[in-house]
């Protein structure tokens, strides 16, 4: 028997103040990448041409730098919030889920860091022209 | 134990309504646009790894089936921004009635086609310079 109030019993089991993070978090980029994407698409179809000195030349402009690198952190963090919901909705099996869950958040993880690798080398010359 | 169904209750909403509708092509048009974030990167590391690089990976980037899956990603990029802001209008409690949602989801639908309409134009003009 355990001496526990309900009460107690209550608040250890349910969402701890934290319960919307994923919800804000999600509204937070999508805040964000509203400008941010506009930017970049803008950026795109402004460019006189897509090789590789073109875009290098933009890309070393410190705004444009920038602005890739926080669109890249957010779409890969909202991306991961998005595609962890889709997972939580069809894949039922618990054990299948926490791995598929695990290996996408490795897989954004991987994909921000080398976009943000990618474009810091552009951007501070490093890249063998 | 019997077994009960699992959230998503797929089959007991009616596909056809504009509600399912957009929500769930809000969702196949993120998870598009998260395969998008993947060929962001490759065209980023293939920039950072120098010209030679860069030239061989546009070989893949600018052929046909690469138009098609731009194409693709504009249309979900257009969707998935109108609807995603649609919903950050719901989230102040604004426009939940049912005519005016009924309302919103054309209005996203047209917002869609604009957008649509105004890249493809820039894209093709785009192509047209740099063939």
């Amino acid at each position: 028997m355990s001496l526990r109030t309900p009460l107690g019993r209550v608040l250890g089991l349910g969402a701890a103040k934290d319960g919307v993070q994923h919800w804000w978090v999600q509204r937070l980029t999508s805040v964000a990448l509203v400008p941010l994407t506009i930017w970049f698409v803008v950026s795109l179809l402004a460019l006189p041409a897509l090789d590789h000195a073109t875009v290098s030349v933009w890309l070393r402009q410190s705004w444009s730098a920038l602005l890739l690198i926080l669109l890249v952190l957010t779409a890969g963090w909202h991306s991961q919030l998005g595609m962890r919901v889709v997972v939580e909705d069809y894949v039922h099996d618990t054990g299948l889920r926490t791995l598929v869950l695990v290996l996408l958040t490795f897989a954004h993880v991987l994909l921000a860091a080398a976009a943000v690798l990618a474009v810091l080398r552009v951007a501070l010359g490093g890249a063998g022209l | 134990m019997r077994t009960r169904p699992l959230s998503p209750h797929l089959s007991v909403y009616r596909m056809s309504r504009y509600t399912l509708a957009t929500s769930i092509l809000n969702r196949f048009t993120g998870v598009a646009l998260s395969a998008g974030l993947l060929l962001l990167t490759y065209w980023l590391m293939a920039l950072a790894a120098g010209a030679h690089a860069y030239a061989r990976a546009l070989v893949l980037l600018s052929g046909g089936p690469a138009k098609l899956v731009y194409a693709a990603l504009i249309v979900s990029f257009c969707y998935h921004l109108a609807a995603g802001i649609r919903h950050l209008v719901w989230d102040t409690g604004r426009g939940l009635e049912r005519a005016q949602a009924q309302r919103s989801a054309w209005l996203v639908a047209a917002a869609t086609v604009v957008m649509v309409l105004a890249i493809g134009y820039f894209a093709w003009l785009a192509g047209e310079r740099t063939p």
